[in-house]
């Protein structure tokens, strides 16, 4: 058996009884620096990433943090059936939702076309320095952004308010993280000024990929500029455009969360809070570890099926997967 | 921002350009369009340079002054006084030193670590290569959540500890896939001539793979060391009732908490509770706003132009390698 599964290794290990199991092993012990430079790592990998998964015993049980593992009660799905009766939980999954489409929409749409645009200025130099510039709200923390976009929405002195006075749309200043139903847009809004310009990077590279001889071709059958960026650029990007569409379609749920705790407060809570908060505020706050992690888990799994689907989706359709 | 020569994936694009321009700059059309671009560009870099150069002006303005308004591109009231404020706190001192440290500690150790694993999954004949790169990237698609991994770090005692912001992020997945792609591409005759000389793995890794390894290990520095020093939520977390071990950039979200929470409870009044009243006159809470968000950020603004090739490397190259 191990002789016509391994010849190669024959030369080194030269026992023809041997089978696979202490093959692998005699491997092992050649390879120990190897094994020795990557266990202690495995080890960390289990401990920090696969044994917090044991923790989703808790949403099943009636869990309280004094007790032992064997004193808690089991309630099975109890917890899962309380979280979809809440109507919070509910208006939480709506805002996420809400959310995460209006930054896919948003986020897309904005980089492509700023994409685009760059792509069309003549002046190296100046798109550089455009390019540079653009980066520079990603590098930043959203605490420092989210400090600088409450002070730009602020009711006193806060340059938008100033602006639409003095442009006449406004007469009073309005207090816009006061208002519900401005948060998602606000939110939106937020996350464009914040990654547009590191958003475009992935399409310029792609827009490098076009062969010149085309955009010559099409100047002259006499195509202006609008025409060879629609006719020519925008569909030499389309396949990394699906690409990323179908990646972040896999994270529908993953709404994002430092924007909307930085910037939610009590009056717009009713349109900020997502799942994350609602995580984070039901477990660390009130201490409902079960429902909390119950939540956590519904996310996990959707997102999970979600991420494999996308993945599947994207391998299918013959581009390289992103991860 | 004044370094515009560093250098971008578009380069090579903007020879191609040219090239296909010919020097023509076309019909009334196209300048209209260059015209209209180049405007919106303009109005781009305003609304994204704006309000940082608006916080800066706030910072070096007068506190009382600022309170009256119209403080837009530069201060009214030169004062230096909102900066000396802040340093002579001794919470904002360590916050600083925190920041730097974790910074520092947490961007060689992730580093050094990343890559070690990644040269192991980067040999073709090591038996555990497909299960640990399996091991490690079935992590992207999911993970415990926020209680789960609450109690596994308070399991672990490691609740008010500095090492609470290094070793939980160790290793990043997307970390470990760039650096791998990128050992793979290195020469298998280098490392196969280290070996010939007797030299082991480790030492291979040491002595060859890291030196050859550098562009790459610069990305990943980068990214680790702008995660680590923008990282508040893991301090909010673990270390919230140890002062400490505080971040500034914790130090700022306490701010920016406290400002929101007076907007919703609308009495402005004591909005900044560790302003103590000997200084109430010189400084607002809205200028130690200000100010700590100057300080937060200027690191990076001051760095990130010259590194920006790094990161649009890590990006392109990340972004397709799986």
């Amino acid at each position: 058996m191990a002789k016509e599964a391994s010849p190669g290794i024959q030369t080194t290990t030269p026992k023809p009884q041997t089978s696979h199991i202490p093959l692998f092993f005699k491997k092992l012990v050649q390879q120990r620096v190897l094994l020795l430079m990557s266990a202690p790592f495995l080890i960390w990998l289990f401990i920090f990433k696969y044994l917090p998964l044991w923790g989703w015993t808790i949403a099943f049980q009636d869990f309280k943090p004094a007790k032992s593992f064997s004193d808690q009660k089991w309630v099975g799905f109890e917890h899962f059936k309380m979280l979809f009766q809440d109507e919070k939980f509910i208006q939480v999954l709506r805002n996420t939702l809400a959310m995460s489409t209006i930054n896919l929409v948003l986020g897309f749409v904005t980089a492509i076309v700023l994409a685009l645009l760059l792509n069309e200025l003549r002046f190296v130099l100046f798109k550089r320095l455009v390019q540079t510039v653009s980066y520079l709200p990603h590098f930043i923390s959203w605490v420092v952004a989210a400090n600088i976009i409450a002070t730009a929405l602020s009711p006193d002195n806060g340059i938008v308010n100033e602006l639409l006075m003095w442009l006449g749309v406004i007469k009073e200043p309005i207090l816009f993280l006061g208002i519900p139903e401005y948060f998602w847009g606000i939110n939106g809004l937020s996350e464009v000024w914040k990654n547009v310009g590191w958003n475009t990077i992935v399409y310029l590279a792609a827009m490098t990929m076009i062969d010149p001889a085309q955009y010559e071709a099409a100047e002259i059958d006499g195509a202006g500029r609008i025409q060879r960026i629609w006719h020519i650029t925008l569909p030499g990007i389309k396949p990394v455009i699906i690409v990323l569409l179908i990646m972040n379609i896999g994270y529908l749920l993953e709404s994002g969360f430092e924007p909307q705790y930085l910037l939610g407060n009590g009056m717009n809570v009713d349109y900020s809070e997502n799942l994350d908060i609602f995580v984070l505020k039901y477990g660390i706050a009130m201490g409902n570890f079960s429902l909390s992690v119950a939540a956590g888990m519904f996310k996990t799994v959707i997102s999970f099926i979600l991420l494999f689907a996308a993945n599947y989706t994207a391998k299918r359709m013959g581009e390289s997967r992103l991860f | 921002m004044a370094n515009i020569m560093t250098s971008n994936t578009a380069s090579t694009e903007g020879k191609k350009r040219r090239l296909r321009g010919g020097g023509r700059y076309g019909s009334l059309g196209d300048r209209v369009f260059d015209t209209c671009n180049i405007i919106f560009m303009l109005l781009l870099m305003v609304v994204t340079l704006y309000p940082f150069v608006n916080t800066l002006a706030v910072s070096l303005n007068n506190a009382t002054d600022s309170i009256r308004g119209g403080i837009y591109l530069w201060p009214r009231e030169f004062t230096l006084q909102n900066y000396s404020y802040v340093f002579n706190e001794a919470t904002i001192l360590g916050a600083t030193f925190i920041s730097i440290m974790r910074t520092v500690i947490g961007t060689i150790v992730t580093v050094f670590c990343s890559a070690m694993v990644a040269y192991t999954i980067s040999r073709p004949d090591f038996v555990l290569r497909k299960f640990i790169t399996i091991a490690f990237i079935l992590t992207m698609y999911f993970n415990g959540g926020l209680i789960p991994n609450f109690l596994l770090i308070r399991d672990l005692g490691m609740i008010n500890s500095f090492w609470v912001y290094i070793i939980p992020g160790i290793i990043g997945v997307f970390n470990l896939i760039i650096i791998r792609s990128f050992i793979e591409g290195l020469p298998e005759s280098i490392l196969e001539s280290a070996r010939i000389d007797g030299a082991g793995d480790f030492t291979t890794f040491a002595k060859i793979v890291l030196p050859l390894s550098l562009p790459v290990l610069a990305t990943v520095a980068l990214f680790t060391a702008v995660w680590q020093w923008n990282s508040w939520f893991d301090v909010f977390l673990y270390n919230s009732s140890e002062i400490k071990l505080s971040t500034l950039q914790y130090e700022l979200q306490k701010i920016l908490q406290n400002s929101n929470a007076s907007m919703s409870a609308k009495s402005a009044g004591d909005a900044f509770a560790n302003a103590d009243n000997a200084n109430a006159n010189m400084v607002t809470p809205f200028s130690i706003r200000a100010t700590m968000t100057i300080v937060a950020s200027v690191p990076i603004i001051l760095v990130y132009p010259f590194l920006q090739k790094y990161f649009v490397k890590g990006m392109t190259v990340g972004g397709v390698k799986g």
